[in-house]
């Protein structure tokens, strides 16, 4: 796994933070260590932070979800945090579509999402 | 300004570069932190498409600079089998190898101007610019540079 996504364990979710940019393999490689661990930790969640990222092109977009259903199909919610406002801009003007990704403001703000959140905020 | 930039596209390590040589260029020639961004955005859809489907290429970036304007021109070549039909290519949702068929019309949409030159077997040239006007201040500033 690279050393530029740092995984930590709070209580029954899993923490993915991303601190540069990932060549594609890495992305690959996150997703596997990620479906992974949530059968190793029963986590529940997995909350990605791609604030680092500043790029979000249409492969990292779809590995993105790709993790999301994968995790999902293990049985664990994924949120995404971070998404820069200009990396924001550019995925609107691309048109990609991450659906069914559920996205964050930040950290606290997916916390609060899955901690109180009713599933349908989730599952939309 | 004659800033020219090479980055040799070869494997998937390489887009990670051709991202930041697009950023760093975007940002001397004072683009926006979200221009930069989708200029950044397009390299690395274009990249791609060489890596996934040529394998090899290459990508020029290079400053334009007229008077009432910069621009940030890539010029993405490859030496592959062509694209047998651009239009087609250039649609949404055209996928010629798995893919969700996004790259180049994504491409196209960030940038503000995209061309594609392609020959069957021969290769494929893809130049796209972007271009940001230049302000009131700047324009002074040259015109006193080139009365000194």
């Amino acid at each position: 796994m690279t050393d530029r996504v740092a995984i930590l364990r709070q209580r029954d979710y899993l923490i993915a933070t991303i601190q540069g940019d990932l060549s594609d393999e890495e992305i690959l490689a996150l997703r596997d260590e990620l479906a992974e661990r949530v059968g190793r930790y029963r986590a529940r969640a997995i909350i990605v932070d791609v604030t680092a990222l500043d790029v979000i092109d249409s492969f990292v977009a779809r590995s993105l979800r790709a993790l999301a259903l994968t995790a999902r199909l293990r049985g664990a919610r994924t949120v995404v945090v971070g998404i820069q406002p200009d990396v924001a801009i550019a995925m609107v003007q691309f048109r990609l579509d991450l659906e069914p990704l559920v996205s964050a403001l930040d950290l606290d703000e997916a916390l609060r999402i899955l901690d109180v959140g009713p599933r349908r905020a989730l599952d939309g | 300004m004659d800033d020219q930039i090479h980055v040799r596209i070869g494997c998937d390590d390489d887009l990670v570069a051709a991202r930041a040589e697009a950023r760093t260029l975007a940002t001397a020639l004072g683009f926006s932190r979200t221009d930069a961004t989708l200029i950044a955005t397009a390299v690395s859809e274009i990249a791609r498409n060489i890596v996934v489907h040529v394998g090899e290429g290459e990508i020029r970036m290079e400053a334009l600079c007229n008077d009432t304007r910069y621009g940030l021109r890539v010029v993405a070549t490859d030496n592959g089998p062509g694209i047998r039909n651009t239009s087609t290519a250039l649609e949404d949702g055209y996928a010629s190898r798995g893919g969700l068929g996004l790259g180049l019309p994504g491409a196209r949409r960030l940038m503000d101007e995209f061309e594609i030159e392609t020959e069957v077997d021969r290769g494929t040239t893809v130049r796209m610019t972007k271009w940001r006007q230049r302000d009131e201040l700047e324009r002074l500033r040259d015109r006193d540079r080139r009365a000194s």
